[in-house]
């Protein structure tokens, strides 16, 4: 029971809200601008770099590099939609899908050259887990639950309190009837690409932490991120959380050993996971938990 | 003084025109309702007023005012709102946040315009926390329409807003209509059940392949034999 909450429990929660905060861009995205946004991933890569040039030029701790990570990833991303994704607006989804995935390429040819193909961290050596009656918790997962946590609330109370984040569910709900009952559609969109780029900061850093930098660590969680937003309705910003958090407990549970100590599948193949659940629903309940939009 | 003029509008969708030479007046503090068979062109002839269809000739006024190319989102502040036929909710949000959707235009104070709409739809009230995809078709309709009231309208643009809906709740809805109209707004409507909606308006219109071919006022028309013959079923 121990080993299950230290091992497998905690773990899936920590991916969880890196999936989670990644999904809910990508979900507002695509219900508000009907594509899906395939240089998420390269977003969420850029911000975890951004921190690590503060935290070795300034000495900052990769959670006081957050904010300035946050608002370049913003920047990036709002510079990137006026330059290639507004021109592009009225054209047809697969035309944005492709020029998303160029730009994935782009962001990750600057990341290598500016700093390199190698691996990185923010910080060396070990670090010595929180015990606790047998629970142990490595601090940089409270950290990360944290952090995740309180972008959370404040997340909830803009959408939910705020003109702007009431007319951001409004417009991924029904774009159509948004731009019909005069709500200002430019406006609304520069507004999901600064939650959405400001989470993929947030969720980059918080991977870096969790494991390492690598120029390709965002596109390798990519899929996950896209298979959460299915799972949980795609435009349903509250449904990508849930399923960030669901498949990232997921990922973990499969290998853990709970049937007769024999794990359900190795842990090689933990990234199939989600390419499981992804087709399942795609299959069963395209949807998704929260009923949103059919892709 | 009339609200809306459209003048020989013509144009469509793509290639081949819907609309061909279409005209139409909706005067000040009144009803009128669009009948014709299907394909005649009326959905697109309301979005064409709404800027949602691009046309090729032709005009539109509003109070006066040339918008024929004006875009939607322009239309709504000036006192114009359009209540589609279908998918004219939010459905995750509450039925409340529908309705403020409706006043985002608006700098003023839009409090009083959603008492008003709590007034005229009294389940909305009861509601108002309910997300509105969890509503009943009449009540969908009710928040639709009430959305559309929030910017307090010159004209109210209604795409069959009875469509699908039970007897009891198209009596109910065509109350409604008559209710908004009764607070000064006037109401252009695109209606199948075509008898019941000539009763309550102050003027028909019957459009056949994109141009209107006759008007007279509601209840005459719904009482004329040629027009019922042809139109209403008999």
């Amino acid at each position: 029971m121990l080993d299950f909450v230290n091992f497998y429990l905690l773990p899936g929660l920590v991916l969880g809200c890196i999936y989670a905060l990644g999904a809910v861009g990508v979900s507002l995205l695509y219900g508000i601008l009907r594509f899906a946004h395939f240089a998420h991933g390269d977003l969420m890569t850029f911000g975890g770099y951004i921190a690590l040039a503060l935290v070795a030029g300034f000495g900052l701790s990769a959670y006081g590099a957050l904010p300035v990570a946050i608002a370049a990833t913003v920047l990036l991303a709002v510079a990137i939609d006026r330059c290639f994704y507004r021109p592009l607006r009225n054209q047809s989804p697969a035309v944005l899908l492709i020029s998303g995935f160029g730009i994935a390429l782009m962001v990750r040819a600057v990341v290598l050259f500016i700093w390199g193909p190698g691996t990185a961290v923010y910080q060396t050596g070990i670090q010595t887990p929180i015990v606790w009656e047998g629970f142990r918790v490595q601090v940089r997962h409270v950290w990360i639950l944290l952090i995740t946590l309180s972008v959370a609330v404040v997340l909830h109370l803009f959408l939910s309190r705020t003109r702007t984040g009431k007319a951001m569910r409004a417009m991924s709900d029904n774009s159509d009837l948004a731009r019909v009952s005069g709500i200002p559609a430019d406006r609304v969109i520069l507004g999901t690409w600064v939650i959405g780029a400001g989470l993929a900061a947030v969720a980059g850093v918080l991977l870096a932490i969790d494991t390492q930098l690598s120029p390709q660590m965002g596109w390798n969680v990519l899929l996950a991120v896209f298979a959460a937003t299915i799972l949980g309705g795609i435009g349903k910003p509250y449904g990508a959380f849930a399923g960030g958090l669901i498949l990232g407990l997921a990922e973990e549970l499969a290998s853990a050993p709970l049937f007769g100590g024999q794990p359900l599948v190795t842990p090689d193949y933990k990234i199939g996971v989600a390419f499981f659940v992804m087709v399942l629903m795609l299959v069963f309940r395209p949807t998704g938990l929260f009923r949103g939009q059919v892709l | 003084m009339s609200v809306l003029t459209v003048r020989k509008a013509r144009g469509g969708y793509g290639e081949a025109d819907i609309l061909n030479g279409a005209s139409l007046e909706v005067g000040e503090r009144e009803i009128v309702v669009i009948i014709g068979p299907n394909g005649a062109g009326k959905s697109t002839l309301m979005k064409a007023v709404f800027g949602l269809v691009r046309l090729r000739e032709g005009q539109v006024l509003l109070g006066g005012e040339d918008v024929t190319h004006a875009k939607p989102e322009s239309l709504v502040p000036r006192g114009l709102s359009y209540v589609p036929q279908e998918k004219n909710v939010f459905p995750s949000l509450t039925v409340e946040e529908n309705l403020k959707m409706g006043a985002f235009v608006r700098r003023d104070d839009w409090r009083p315009a959603l008492e008003r709409v709590y007034a005229l739809f009294p389940p909305l009230a009861e509601k108002r926390r309910a997300p509105a995809g969890s509503l009943s078709g009449g009540q969908r309709q009710m928040v639709a329409m009430g959305r559309g009231l929030m910017v307090e309208p010159k004209l109210m643009l209604l795409d069959e807003p009875t469509a699908g809906l039970s007897p009891k709740y198209i009596e109910l809805i065509f109350e409604c209509v008559r209710a908004i109209h009764a607070q000064g707004v006037a109401v252009l409507m695109v209606e199948q059940n075509a008898k019941q909606a000539l009763g309550i308006a102050t003027r028909g219109v019957v459009l056949v392949a994109g141009v209107d071919r006759f008007t007279d006022a509601g209840p005459a028309m719904r009482d004329n034999p040629e027009v019922a013959r042809m139109f209403l079923g008999g």
